[in-house]
Formats: C-alpha cells, sequence, structure tokens
C-alpha cells in the first residue's frame, strides 16, 4: 500500500529531468554495479577454482579455463579421508531436526507474543531476544563437560541441544513480527461464528500463518546449516557437519591446502542455499528486517 | 519519532484501549484468560530455552569457582580440584598463573590481547559495515532498472555459510592469491599480524554488510518521499536533507540493525579460526574460550562467563543509553 503512493510520487517529477541531461541515473547505475561485483566477485571466483584444475589453483585468468569436474571427484573421495556425503547427510540431519524443534515449539510463544496481552509480555520477550544474542561459546563449555559425562560426545543430539538455543529465539522473533501483521480480524469472525480460541487458531490462523511459518524455517534453516563453532567441538567423526568438513579438508597432495577441492566443497554447500535465497527473495528480506522496523 | 511513542504502553499490558472493550470488567476477565492462555503458550519455549541456555550457563557459572584438577607445579603433586573462590578470575583478569604473571605464549597471558582484539574488530567492522550498509541502502532505495538485481546479489554474501567464506577469503589471500595479484603486492596476507586483521575484518564485511545494508533498506523505505520534496522546496542541499531527514528517522532501525551485528563481531570465532587458528594477534575471547576447553573445564568456564558478562553489559549499555530499543520494536503492535 505504501509502496503504490511511493511509486506514485516518484514518477511525478520524471518531466523536470527531461529539461536536460542529468548525472544522476548515470551515477547511481555506476554505483550499483559496484556494490554488484562487491557482492558477487568472491562467489564467482570460487565457482570458477572449483571447475579448475588443481595444477592451475593460482591462475588468474578472470574467465573458467583449464575446466575440470575432478575437484567434485576428491571431495567425496573415501580413500582421501573425506566423508563429504556423510557430511551433508549430518548437517541435513541436525539443521532439518534443529528447525522442526524450533518451529512446532516456537510458533506458539510467537503467537502468544503477537496476539496476547499478558504481564511480562515485555521481559519475555527481552529475554527470548537476549537469548538470541547469547554467544555460543559461553555454552560450549559446560555442554561439553556435560555430554563427556553422559557419553552423548559425536551424538546428534550434541549438535541438535545447542544449535536450538539459537535457532528457536530467532523463530519466536521472526514469526512474532510476521503474525503481527496478519488480519486477525478473520480470527474474530471465526470466533464470532461459534469458535473457540483453539479453533481459530487451528482452523483459520494456522493456514493464513503458512507461508510466514515456511519463511522462518528457511532462515532457522540456514542459521542451524552454517552453524560452526558448537559443531566443530561437539562432534565426531561420525556427525561431523559440512562447515566443520569444510574447514578440515584433506587433498590428494599431502601438507598442501587443497584449495580447488575446498572450493568445490563451498560450491556444493552454498549453491542449494543461493537459490533456495534467490527464489524466496521477498519472503527472506522480510524476515530478516522484520521486528527491526515497525 | 513521535509517531512510534505508542509502542511503549504496550509494555505494561493494562487495557490501554477501553474503547474497544463492553466495559472495565469484562476488560479485566479478559485479560485474566489471556495471561492463562499465554502462559501455556509460552511455557514449551521457555522451558526449553531454561534447558539449552540458563541451565549450561548456570553450569558454567558454578565450573568457573571450581579448581582445575592437575599437577601442582609448586609441590609436583597431583591435585583434585575443589573450590576456588575466584582464584579463576583472577587468573584471567590479572593474568596470574600460580602467584606470578603468566608466561608468554600461555593462554592465560593472552586475555587481555584478546579482549583488545575482539573489540578492534568489532569497532572497526560495525563502522565498515554501517557505512557501507548505508550507502548500499541508499542505492537500493532508489528506482532505477535492475534495481532488483542488486537487491538479489547482497543476499549471496549473507547466504553463504562462514566457513565457507572463511575458506573462500583465506584461498584469496594466499601468498599467490587473486588479492595480491590484483594490488600487485606479495603480502603474506594470513601470516603477519596487521594484514591478518585486515583480512578477517575485509571478510566478515563482505558476509555482513548484506544484513545491514537490507536492515537499512527496510528503515529507509519507511520515509515517505514527500518529507524529502518539502525539504527540496525549502532549499534543503543533499547533506542537509541526509542529516536532518534521513539520520533521525531511520536511526531506530539502524540502532538494531548495529546492536545486532556488534552482538555477533563480540562473539566472532568462525572466522579467525579457520583463517588464522587465532595466530598472530588474532585470537578473539571466543577462540580463547575453546582453547582452554580442552587445558581445563573450569578455567574455561570462568573466560566464557567473563566473554557472556561482557556482550551482556555491552548489550545493556546499546539498549539503555543509546536508544536501541530492539525489545520495544519487536512487542509493539501492529504496523502504522
Amino acid at each position: 500500500m505504501s509502496t503504490a503512493t511511493a511509486t506514485a510520487t516518484r514518477t511525478a517529477p520524471v518531466p523536470m529531468r527531461r529539461r536536460s541531461f542529468s548525472w544522476a541515473p548515470a551515477r547511481t547505475y555506476i554505483q550499483a554495479a559496484i556494490i554488484l561485483v562487491w557482492c558477487l566477485a568472491p562467489f564467482y571466483w570460487m565457482i570458477v577454482t572449483a571447475f579448475r584444475d588443481t595444477g592451475y589453483t593460482f591462475e588468474s585468468t578472470p574467465y573458467p579455463n583449464h575446466i575440470t569436474l575432478d575437484n567434485f571427484g576428491t571431495v567425496f573421495d573415501e580413500s582421501l579421508g573425506n566423508h563429504f556425503a556423510r557430511n551433508l547427510l549430518n548437517s541435513v540431519i541436525v539443521a532439518g531436526i534443529t528447525t522442526l524443534v524450533a518451529l512446532v515449539v516456537g510458533v506458539f510463544a510467537a503467537y502468544a507474543l503477537a496476539r496476547l496481552n499478558f504481564r511480562f509480555k515485555f521481559a519475555v520477550m527481552g529475554f527470548i531476544l537476549g537469548a538470541s544474542m547469547f554467544p555460543g561459546v559461553a555454552l560450549v563449555t559446560p555442554l561439553f563437560q556435560l555430554f563427556t559425562n553422559i557419553g552423548w560426545m559425536g551424538t546428534y543430539q550434541a549438535l541438535i541441544i545447542p544449535s536450538i538455543s539459537f535457532t528457536l529465539p530467532l523463530t519466536v522473533y521472526t514469526l512474532t513480527s510476521f503474525f503481527r501483521e496478519m488480519p486477525w480480524e478473520l480470527e474474530e469472525s471465526a470466533r464470532i461464528d461459534g469458535c473457540t480460541q483453539g479453533q481459530a487458531f487451528r482452523k483459520v490462523i494456522l493456514p493464513l500463518a503458512a507461508p510466514a511459518t515456511f519463511t522462518t524455517a528457511i532462515l532457522a534453516f540456514i542459521g542451524a546449516w552454517n552453524e560452526f563453532l558448537i559443531a566443530s567441538q561437539l562432534s565426531s567423526e561420525q556427525t561431523k557437519t559440512v562447515t566443520v568438513a569444510i574447514a578440515s579438508f584433506t587433498g590428494a597432495q599431502p601438507h598442501q591446502e587443497p584449495y580447488t577441492a575446498v572450493m568445490a566443497a563451498g560450491t556444493i554447500v552454498t549453491i542449494p542455499l543461493v537459490i533456495l535465497v534467490l527464489v524466496f527473495q521477498r519472503k527472506i528480506v522480510a524476515g530478516l528486517t522484520a521486528g527491526a522496523v515497525k | 519519532m513521535s509517531t512510534e511513542v505508542p509502542a511503549r504502553s504496550e509494555a505494561t499490558a493494562t487495557p490501554t484501549a477501553p474503547h474497544r472493550m463492553p466495559g472495565r470488567e469484562s476488560a479485566d476477565r479478559k485479560q485474566v484468560t489471556q495471561g492463562r492462555w499465554a502462559s501455556m503458550l509460552l511455557l514449551p519455549t521457555l522451558v526449553l530455552l531454561a534447558v539449552v541456555i540458563v541451565y549450561p550457563v548456570i553450569n558454567a557459572v558454578t565450573m568457573s569457582f571450581q579448581k582445575d584438577a592437575g599437577l601442582n607445579p609448586v609441590t609436583g603433586f597431583f591435585e583434585q580440584g575443589g573450590f576456588a573462590g575466584i582464584d579463576n578470575y583472577v587468573h584471567w583478569l590479572g593474568q596470574q598463573c600460580n602467584g606470578q604473571a603468566c608466561p608468554p605464549g600461555t593462554l592465560g597471558s593472552e586475555f587481555w590481547s584478546a579482549m583488545g582484539t575482539t573489540f578492534f574488530f568489532t569497532i572497526v567492522t560495525v563502522i565498515l559495515e554501517t557505512v557501507l550498509g548505508f550507502w548500499m541502502a541508499i542505492i537500493m532505495a532508489r528506482t532505477f532498472r535492475g534495481r532488483s538485481a542488486i537487491r538479489a546479489a547482497v543476499l549471496v554474501p549473507w547466504s553463504i555459510p562462514t566457513a565457507v567464506t572463511a575458506k573462500l577469503f583465506f584461498f584469496m589471500f594466499a601468498f599467490e592469491g587473486i588479492i595480491n595479484k590484483l594490488l600487485g603486492t606479495q603480502i603474506l596476507w594470513t601470516g603477519s599480524e596487521w594484514p591478518a586483521r585486515w583480512a578477517i575484518i575485509i571478510s566478515d564485511v563482505w558476509k555482513t554488510t548484506p544484513f545491514m545494508a537490507l536492515l537499512i533498506l527496510a528503515g529507509l523505505q519507511l520515509i515517505p518521499d514527500e518529507v524529502y520534496e518539502a525539504a527540496k522546496v525549502d532549499g534543503a542541499s543533499a547533506w542537509q536533507r541526509f542529516t536532518q531527514i534521513t539520520l533521525p528517522l531511520v536511526k531506530p532501525a539502524l540502532m538494531v540493525a548495529i546492536l545486532f551485528r556488534t552482538l555477533d563481531v563480540l562473539r566472532m570465532y568462525d572466522l579467525p579460526a579457520i583463517m588464522t587458528g587465532g595466530a598472530n594477534n588474532t585470537t578473539t575471547l571466543s577462540i580463547l574460550v575453546v582453547d582452554q576447553i580442552r587445558e581445563g573445564f573450569n578455567s574455561a568456564g570462568a573466560v566464557s562467563t567473563i566473554t557472556f558478562l561482557t556482550v551482556f553489559l555491552v548489550a545493556f549499555i546499546f539498549v539503555r543509553f543509546l536508544g536501541a530499543n530492539a525489545v520495544g520494536a519487536a512487542t509493539s503492535s501492529g504496523k502504522k
């Protein structure tokens, strides 16, 4: 609605601009091009290197040459001690379960925070926000000892539980902001039609909230997928996630950083995320900025 | 600014809109049932957070007052742990090992330098990200063909896992890497103190400026164009329009963005851990804690508690004195 008025006022001064040539658009395009290159060049370089022969690792030709798929073979080569397929599966399991738990639990809290009036609302929101900003390193020490004592080191739950500590607050915070902007009049009409508050929630609100929930799920999943600190300390060979695996990759040449293979692994991990993010671009931006602005 | 004031009244949760309620009595009753309903809905989240955050933190604080078992350097005998009082804190804050200054090279001697490095990274990256993010947001707020491409492009660095970003920049900053070739320099980027610090800062700025830019852009889009038109008519220069209109109106969103980013950099671990392993004075507080875990839990508990309190203190200063009202933004009812 506000965008409509914005474009209306923006198009208005066009005749004025036509009078003389203005440098303003050209300057905008130059700056936009700089932003584009700054954001995409490293990403582009990762992909180019991923497809480059190891012998030409430090080739500086800006376009792809010496193209090979060997690096992707190295990534999955178990004889080199890489278990990347396993690592990918581990990341999917850990990030997937974390996201699921955070959503199932967080959706109720978000509803309460967005819709209900109760005492301590401010305090609860403050606690949840504080939790989302909590330094993960302050959890690693006690959990390291605790999980060692109860024999959980290197298990999936040892990775999932600490991941919930930052995904759940993020989920609640984002969902709360989304929920506040939903057409809640429909809930009231459902209640007038005889639904209880619980029924109105299940039958009217949940279907309406699905897109917001989905966006939040993507954000939570990306957060959990990208986690490194906790996974690097509490995982074992069997439960190592992709981020940890990429940081400690072994290549064909001993004592030589396998740059091209690492770039290939990075490409494998990143491309699905980038596609996901670009497809749901609008929603993700809305989710990221939700709460920061009113 | 003034339009945002009603946000506060929500927090007290008293029925401030009596015209919506049929009467005071039923409003109170509604309040009670809503409160009961709310506590049921919030319970799972609060219990789970208590288990995954509050319990470990209490555990860490308890540990931090215990002695690590180990050899006593004075007597040479193995000693069990036991209550240590504030010894662990004296060890870190005073950099004291067994009653004297910790020898160089031990973790104990690195505390204040790690604290300094962490704050240096925080201040420099947040300033760079704010300036660059503001610039990006202003460009993205303009109408031009291809604007959506820019908005998509800024999401790319954001969506790349930090560990991959670290490896990518480690490769680009390699001695024979593309950055030395482009600059025509021969710098051992990750091999000496200041180049390593700048390599880490540049990587972090690349990865997280988009987040800042998007938050600022969201704030910019709330400013109606009419305000700018009016200022132009009144003869305000571009700089005046920026300082008199844009900055004050975007300030709430900006402060929240700066708060989030500051607290995020204070716990920075992935980039230095992967790019330098904390060598060459790039050890942050988080790296120090992780290194200490294998040398003694209880002492690690103390330094992790100090880290947590530092982050907490900075957050408090931001919210209390700099007006970063993240909670207010989150609890205010409805938009507009």
